[in-house]
């Protein structure tokens, strides 16, 4: 009898890459950029949060729809929001490529983490842009405390 | 003369104390086996001893049919490259006093390579990564008759780290891309196209560096440092990789 192991890896077969833009090289240098400044965003993001003014008390419905209102917070939310969620997707994407071992579960996860990426971005995007705090014609029990003193 | 000397007791010196060793191998013979299996042998030892030396008198004394490979048992040829005690190491330079003798030793084969029989596995898959960055040097200036390719200090201390691989492939079977199912070059395969990569002399660095600008090539480096950690050489490996991915990104050496 003789019996062998199966190889721990498919076969040798690398193949020759097309001309054309090289996405694994760019997905790198972007996650190296992209770490970089969200580590400046979400430092300054929870520093503003947590420990400016009155700290984590301060942290309600008011200040967020305050924070929200101002284009310069407007920019910093969605920014952190596309660089995060790209390169958190981005990383998904790597350990499926690196542990999915079947052609069809790897295409699965992959669309999965396409489609929550691009849904998250686009929602996520939608409400910092189009959030009112207060929307004309709402019945005033209906809307938050801040309303009635504008 | 004195009779001094004739006083004085010989000089004995102290003895050193051999203690027994346990060593779990993990075996595997194609032809009866259809699993690999854990076996323990205990072998006589002193703290001087290598692996490499109870894996000799497990084979010589006690189970003829343990297989592994070992050449120069020097640390040079980079046959011996195993798992012992979960770590990638060359049984001829680890000694017995450097591992904790009270329990057992643990060997097996290296893992992400197609495995053969008991600690030898199938080096092609590993050595055709290393042919796929063409390791040689490419010129097409003939030098002078009678003289070198001249080269300053710094020039060759630019890619000194990276001559030393053996080959041994401790590196590339340490690495959690390498284990996975993708075409991975492996950092022992970067690591020699770094030595050609960042040699004045040589010409082609731009055609090693489109092969590794690959799917497959360095971008899939996750800087785990597993393979820094495993050679037995001390190259800098994931060092080594990361200069290569610079060049990448800048199109040149």
């Amino acid at each position: 009898m003789t019996s062998t192991i199966e190889a721990p890896r498919s076969p040798y077969t690398r193949s020759t890459r097309k001309s054309g833009v090289n996405w694994e090289k760019w997905g790198w240098i972007y996650m190296r950029v992209s770490g970089v400044v969200l580590v400046v965003l979400i430092f300054g993001h929870l520093f503003v949060n947590l420990m400016t003014g009155e700290g984590v008390s301060a942290l309600n419905f008011a200040f967020v729809a305050g924070k929200l209102a101002s284009p310069f917070w407007q920019i910093w939310d969605v920014l952190m929001l596309w660089l995060a969620l790209i390169h958190g997707g981005n990383g998904m994407r790597t350990l499926v490529n690196d542990y999915a071992t079947s052609r069809i579960s790897r295409g699965i996860l992959k669309v999965a983490i396409l489609v929550s990426v691009v849904s998250l971005i686009v929602l996520g995007t939608l409400v910092v842009y189009t959030f009112d705090a207060c929307p004309a014609g709402s019945p005033a029990d209906l809307l938050p405390a801040v309303c009635s003193t504008l | 003369m004195s009779s001094a000397t004739i006083d004085q007791k010989p000089i004995v010196p102290e003895e050193i104390k051999s203690f027994t060793v346990t060593l779990i191998i993990r075996r595997f013979n194609p032809e009866v086996d259809s699993e690999p299996h854990w076996q323990d042998f205990d072998v006589q030892m002193y703290p001087t001893d290598r692996v490499l030396d109870a894996l000799h008198k497990i084979k010589w004394d006690q189970d003829g049919s343990l297989t592994f490979r070992r050449s120069c048992a020097h640390g040079v040829c980079g046959s011996d490259a195993m798992r012992i005690n979960g770590r990638n190491r060359l049984a001829c330079k680890t000694l017995m006093k450097d591992l904790d003798i009270t329990k057992p030793i643990y060997v097996e084969a290296i893992k992400g390579l197609p495995l053969e029989k008991d600690l030898i596995v199938d080096m092609e898959p590993f050595f055709d990564s290393f042919k796929a960055v063409q390791p040689f040097l490419m010129n097409s200036v003939t030098p002078e008759k009678g003289k070198e390719r001249i080269q300053t200090v710094a020039q060759r201390a630019r890619f000194d780290d990276t001559t030393k691989c053996i080959l041994c492939a401790a590196c590339t079977s340490s690495c959690p891309v390498f284990w996975t199912d993708g075409q991975y070059f492996g950092p022992a395969a970067i690591v020699n196209a770094h030595r050609f990569i960042f040699d004045s002399r040589d010409e082609n660095a731009a055609v090693r560096l489109d092969i590794l600008n690959d799917k497959e090539g360095v971008w899939r480096c996750r800087t785990t440092f597993n393979c820094t950690e495993a050679c037995p050489r001390g190259i800098q490996v994931t060092q080594a990789i990361a200069e290569v991915k610079q060049a990448i990104m800048r199109g040149k050496a």
